[in-house]
């Protein structure tokens, strides 16, 4: 399978912030010295007095949108989503999570596909961090038309902290222009009946390569685009679940606490089901280009069909 | 409030510290009572509030960054009215209003901050003075920070920030007792001159005795008059920790810990304070 377009997931939040900007004039942005990686600066240079660059303090930067929510603005943190949930985490649990204040997280370059500055800013472990906050939502758009309508979800979620996790790559589009982001909804992207690939972020697009590799031998897979991490769609999850009776899940993210652990303790309680869990195996990443990171860890449509033959051998 | 009705009201209100942390027989009492005078200031002389509107959009706001000192503020909350005064003797107790550190979460009326890890509340004033400045409101931020707390990193990132954005309606209260949980601050980790620090990070500062009443006055009054300097203002208020108690004064194991029964009734005495019947 090839896709026809690319585009990354943070072009789309920066463009689609701007735009936002114009609509609500309660959008403030900040950033910790990242506006041109985040894309944050698209924003800056349409609305000057509402963008503040914190410089490299994300604890700092943390606190301040706390305090710009709790005088009823709407900001928008960003940052890498090793520096928004690993330095900052505290905060944002003390300050954010727990108190329910409305701000933003959108947290560029998470994952291996930041590539060749390596395993010091590949984060793997912010889905775990987030996830485990009372009061957090957590969303992975899987390309970015789901990444503009993230952003655009997430400036009217005003009930409490949103992560949105964005990526440095430009991904495959695999979602139609139109698609409407609906919190906790996770869309069957593509039916199957063997087993169900539950996949978030760029293993979305993954998982519908490998879908048809293993047509070719037979196994028909249903893709799930699983880009609630928190709350987790259960009834489609587990109505794919009980038909395919096999489920793989895949996340570019370590395999303990993040999406397949979510999955697994869902299954779990509610249909015991085999699973076979693809993302980073309790290791940490490297340099190298974002593809051949993927090809190395599994992490692409080869280690899905792999996957899917495993736990349907069981 | 006149001066000397303002001492009066900061000693009645540490009866109230006193009684709260025996009922609770837990807290952290030696901070409030050193912090008692320049809050009875702030709330009852300068902060413009109304405890019938807690969300009073133009209010000022105070943030309690030292979260652990919170029995001081719940004192003054309930005696300004923001809750019945019963409320104060079940503080810490399971489903109280009163949490054992200020939270917004349990929505309780006139905190506003949720605190208690220190360093952050001084991020989160910073961010309510910034959004004030662009919506065109006269709100004036008050924070109160320890010394302690300066052992943090955060407050000087905070700090930095304050004054590159030139955030001259924050003012930063410094709680200078010199104690923490493991001793004098000089011995656990001397925290040096914080108000040349701060000085030297660009601030109006204000160095006062946190007990002179008059000089609280007047340095409130200054930060007043600092309105559009351009800078925000650390007021350093050297305090005593235990403030008004003999046997607590500068003892850092008051730092937190109940009184028993008859220290309660001597400090009570020393302080003038007479249980209500």
């Amino acid at each position: 399978m090839k896709f026809a377009r690319f585009e990354g997931t943070r072009d789309a939040y920066g463009a689609t912030l701007a735009k936002l900007g114009h609509e609500d004039p309660r959008i403030v942005a900040l950033t910790a010295d990242l506006a041109g990686s985040t894309k944050t600066s698209l924003f800056a240079k349409e609305h000057p007095s509402r963008f503040f660059n914190m410089g490299v303090a994300e604890a700092d930067m943390m606190g301040v949108a706390a305090g710009f929510a709790m005088s009823g603005f709407r900001p928008f943190a960003s940052t890498f989503a090793v520096f928004a949930t690993g330095k900052a985490w505290e905060q944002v649990r003390q300050v954010i999570a727990y108190p329910k204040v409305p701000v933003r997280i959108v947290a560029t370059h998470a994952g291996l596909t930041v590539g060749e500055d390596g395993a010091s800013h590949q984060m793997l472990e912010d889905l775990t961090l987030m996830r485990v906050l009372p009061h957090m939502t957590v969303i992975v758009p899987a390309d970015a038309i789901e990444a503009a309508a993230v952003t655009r979800f997430a400036a009217s979620h005003d009930e409490g902290p949103v992560y949105v996790r964005l990526s440095r790559e430009k991904f495959p589009i695999v979602l139609d222009e139109g698609y409407a982001f609906e919190l906790g909804k996770s869309p069957i992207l593509a039916a199957g009946t063997d087993v169900s690939i539950v996949a978030c972020g760029v293993m979305v697009s993954a998982a519908l390569q490998a879908r048809e590799l293993l047509g070719r031998d037979g196994i028909s897979a249903e893709v799930v685009n699983a880009s609630s991490v928190k709350p987790l769609d259960r009834e489609t999850i587990l109505a794919s679940a009980k038909k395919t009776r096999a489920v793989v899940t895949a996340e570019e993210h370590q395999v303990a606490g993040g999406l397949g652990s979510a999955v697994c303790e869902l299954l779990a309680e509610e249909r015991p089901t085999p699973v076979v869990r693809v993302g980073m195996q309790d290791e940490f990443g490297q340099s190298g280009s974002a593809d051949v990171l993927l090809a190395h860890y599994g992490l692409d449509a080869h280690g899905l069909v792999a996957a899917a033959k495993r736990v349907l051998a069981r | 409030m006149e001066i000397e009705a303002l001492k009066r009201k900061a000693n009645a209100l540490r009866g109230d510290v006193l009684r709260m942390v025996t009922l609770a027989d837990s807290g952290h009492p030696g901070g409030a009572l050193g912090m008692a005078d320049v809050l009875t200031v702030l709330f009852y002389r300068f902060l413009r509030h109304d405890p019938l509107r807690p969300d009073w959009p133009e209010r000022d706001r105070f943030l309690l960054s030292n979260g652990h000192a919170c029995p001081i503020l719940y004192a003054i909350l309930a005696d300004r009215g923001y809750f019945p005064k019963e409320e104060l003797w079940l503080l810490r107790k399971l489903g109280a209003l009163l949490q054992g550190h200020p939270s917004t979460a349990w929505e309780i009326p006139g905190v506003e901050v949720s605190s208690g890890s220190l360093g952050n509340g001084l991020s989160v004033a910073l961010g309510m003075a910034m959004a004030a400045r662009l919506d065109g409101r006269d709100s004036r931020i008050y924070c109160s920070i320890s010394d302690a707390e300066c052992q943090e990193g955060q407050p000087w990132e905070a700090a930095t920030a304050a004054v590159h954005y030139g955030v001259d309606r924050l003012c930063a209260i410094l709680d200078w007792n010199g104690c923490q949980i493991d001793g004098h601050t000089k011995t656990v980790m001397d925290v040096g001159d914080l108000a040349a620090k701060f000085r030297a990070f660009g601030w109006n500062v204000c160095e006062i005795s946190g007990h002179d009443v008059d000089a609280i006055v007047s340095s409130f009054d200054a930060f007043l008059g600092a309105a559009g300097s351009g800078r925000p203002t650390f007021l350093a208020c050297r305090n005593t920790l235990g403030k008004g108690v003999s046997f607590m004064e500068d003892e850092p194991k008051w730092h937190h810990g109940a009184l028993s029964p008859d220290e309660l009734a001597r400090a009570l005495s020393e302080l003038g304070v007479v249980l209500p019947r």
